[in-house]
């Protein structure tokens, strides 16, 4: 998919003025992030396990050769194949050529963030292949021709009037409204669909090499009855997403419904190993793995490396501050929120999504969440790091940030100028400790008012208060 | 694709800043490893059928498995379903009334009912485990409205990790299916609100076998 991340400014300014959006993400924290606290409260080991996931996947970044040859050699064994992809378009080519292989024509597909990020869909519909997400989430946007706002609610930015419009233009009819209709509805309108799918595409929570499994984690069901009543099953996932053994699939399992939608479990979890067997009486007659590396073996290594860790769990967007206010679409491509604003840069190139980097506070709640810990404040600080090393931010930032490494480097000046800006900003503001505008701030200003300083600063009051002491 | 697998291999090792791993490292990095796992001291029938039912899932208690079809006709009775359904074969020998039209599946698009075994039950999260076979056609799992589930109090395990003992134990290994269910579809993809019987099947019920109930 199109990279859109130049516009996150414009994109973001729109969310935040449209009321559909605000009362859609309202909902997103009562439905991820209370619950997950409630469940991450109530298991004593919650924490010994997020270390020992951290530490399991940095064991497999460190070894992912050996995984993955060991998940070839497995998928094989069990009658399947792997395409080793090295980037999207290679991932494309591989499913469009399975599909005219085997002649397919309507083509089902459970959730893939994987297969967003390849374009995939584009790519089949302009062979003239009919594609149809299965999952009702992917369902609403792909009726409305939108990206996924979120990894794992793809419409959370749809409201539920927003759906029974989209229903009701695409299914005529007369115009449901509650949400069971709504769902009754999509149910009927999607069974056909599974049965008559030459190929289903499905993506992969976790890839196990001892096994050759490839493990869906779902609640609604979409994606096994994709995957076991199509001819032809086609998994897409990164490369990162190996882990060894079934009790890696134990470890794994016990963070990422917690950490997602809050749930002990998910309602399914599906393990799928080659194709029908002899006897089988239902179940794909092709099993293909499409293996998608894509930019990731190039974090490894680099400051990057802990970005690999990522489960695909969602707590970061739902934690975020400023994903909670903009939604996920502002970000520009697939990967939204905190994870999204690492990955984008890294995938589509640091000089087309500056904004997103910086579109961050570094309050932290996401790494406080992240349920394989990985450090996405100081990713990011990285990523504002590289492009300023690579002359990527704008002239008056670069020379206002000269102009305040010349100072900071010289304490006496700096102690100097902050009393003398306390000072200031003290009398503009007056009696009101309060300012309506302040020069180079006007963009902060503009929404809210600034509290002034006390009128003396921090080292002041720190030497008045302990004397003596430095 | 054997230039793009050697190509990604390369990167890989490039970037880990190694050659490729001696094969004497194999047996070390391929050995299960033990992580920590939920303590809970519960009953594990209780905790199965609490942790079952939290997410609307029933559980039905019956003496044997004789008792199954009767079970199976008072179910049908109490949600208004037609006499048909998709009966897996473990389960034909059992004393059927006359009047079920029954056959083994694989399910058709608009099957209603469907009785299964299944291979193991996970107290810890109150999942069922199913596993497909030339007897356990996986559709029975997925595309009838209502799927009862007959699981024998012996059946029951504590965690994941005896779960997968049992999946590694069946004759050909690892099923080409393995479905852990947790209770019936759901989502929350219609304006964040959730909603049962989404895709796969309204509702899934236990008989559970046994286990002093």
């Amino acid at each position: 998919m199109q990279v859109d991340s130049p516009n996150f400014k414009a994109k973001a300014d729109a969310a935040l003025a449209d009321p559909h959006l605000r009362e859609a993400l309202g909902k997103t924290r009562i439905m991820f992030v209370n619950k997950r606290a409630e469940l991450a409260a109530a298991l004593p080991e919650f924490e010994r396990l997020r270390d020992e996931a951290r530490d399991r996947k940095n064991h497999i970044l460190a070894h992912l050769d050996h995984y993955l040859e060991r998940f070839d050699e497995a998928v094989t064994r069990a009658g399947g194949q792997v395409h080793w992809c090295a980037d999207a378009a290679e991932a494309r080519q591989v499913i469009l050529d399975i599909c005219q292989r085997v002649g397919a024509k309507s083509i089902t597909k459970g959730k893939s963030m994987v297969s967003e990020e390849i374009g995939l869909n584009d790519a089949l519909e302009a062979e003239g292949y009919r594609v149809l997400e299965t999952d009702l989430g992917e369902y609403i946007i792909q009726l409305a021709h939108e990206p996924p706002s979120h990894i794992i609610a793809p419409a959370a930015h749809k409201t539920r009037e927003q759906v029974a419009d989209l229903f009701h233009a695409a299914h005529g009819g007369e115009r449901k409204t509650s949400v069971a209709e709504l769902v009754t509805e999509a149910r009927l309108v999607l069974r056909d669909e599974y049965f008559k799918a030459d190929v289903g595409i499905t993506g992969g929570n976790f890839l196990v090499a001892e096994t050759g499994s490839t493990v869906i984690v779902t609640n609604e069901g979409n994606g096994d009855l994709t995957q076991i009543l199509a001819r032809v099953h086609i998994v897409t996932s990164g490369i990162e997403r190996i882990v060894p053994t079934l009790e890696d699939v134990s470890l794994f399992l016990r963070i990422l419904a917690r950490s997602a939608t809050g749930q002990e479990t998910e309602t399914y979890t599906t393990f799928s190993t080659g194709p029908r067997r002899p006897g089988d009486p239902d179940g794909p007659e092709e099993f293909h793995v499409v293996l998608v590396d894509n930019g990731r073996s190039g974090m490894l290594g680099g400051p990057f490396q802990d970005m690999l860790r990522c489960i695909r769990c969602g707590a970061c967007m739902n934690h975020c501050p400023v994903y909670g206010a903009v939604g996920g679409h502002a970000y520009g491509w697939v990967y939204p929120g905190p994870m999204g604003a690492v990955l984008t840069p890294l995938f589509a190139g640091l000089d087309v999504t500056t904004d997103l980097p910086n579109a961050c506070t570094l309050n932290g709640r996401c790494q406080s969440v992240c349920p394989v810990r990985i450090p996405l404040p100081e990713l990011l600080r990285e990523l504002r790091h590289q492009q300023h090393q690579r002359n990527l931010r704008p002239p008056a930032e670069r020379r206002a940030l000269a102009a305040w490494r010349f100072v900071a480097e010289r304490p006496r000046l700096y102690q100097f100028t902050n009393r003398l800006a306390a000072r200031a900003i003290k009398g503009l503001a007056g009696d009101t400790g309060r300012l309506h505008s302040l020069p180079f701030a006007e963009g902060w200003t503009a929404f809210r008012d600034l509290p002034a300083p006390e009128g003396r600063t921090f080292l002041e009051l720190w030497q008045a208060r302990h004397p003596g002491a430095r | 694709m054997a230039d793009s697998r050697d190509t990604i291999l390369a990167r890989i090792r490039s970037g880990l800043g190694r050659g490729p791993l001696p094969a004497s490292a194999s047996a070390a990095l391929d050995a299960r490893p033990t992580h920590t796992r939920i303590a809970f001291d519960d009953d594990l029938v209780e905790r199965f059928v609490a942790r079952f039912c939290s997410r609307a899932g029933t559980v039905g208690r019956i003496a044997s498995l004789s008792d199954v079809p009767a079970a199976v006709e008072a179910y049908r009775e109490a949600h208004a379903l037609p006499g048909r359904a998709a009966v897996a074969r473990p389960l034909a020998d059992l004393p059927w009334p006359a009047g079920l039209v029954r056959h083994e599946g694989p399910a058709g698009k608009d099957e209603l009912l469907s009785v299964t075994a299944c291979l193991a039950a996970i107290a810890e999260t109150g999942s069922i485990l199913l596993a497909s076979g030339p007897d356990s056609p996986t559709t029975l799992n997925f595309v009838p409205d209502h799927h009862v589930v007959v699981l024998q109090a012996n059946q029951l395990v504590p965690d994941f990790e005896a779960a997968w003992t049992r999946l590694r134990a069946l004759p050909g290994g690892m099923p080409r299916t393995a479905n852990i269910v947790s209770g019936p579809s759901r989502t929350g993809d219609v304006g964040l609100t959730l909603q049962l019987g989404a895709h796969g099947p309204r509702s899934v019920h236990v008989l559970l076998v046994g286990g002093d109930g």
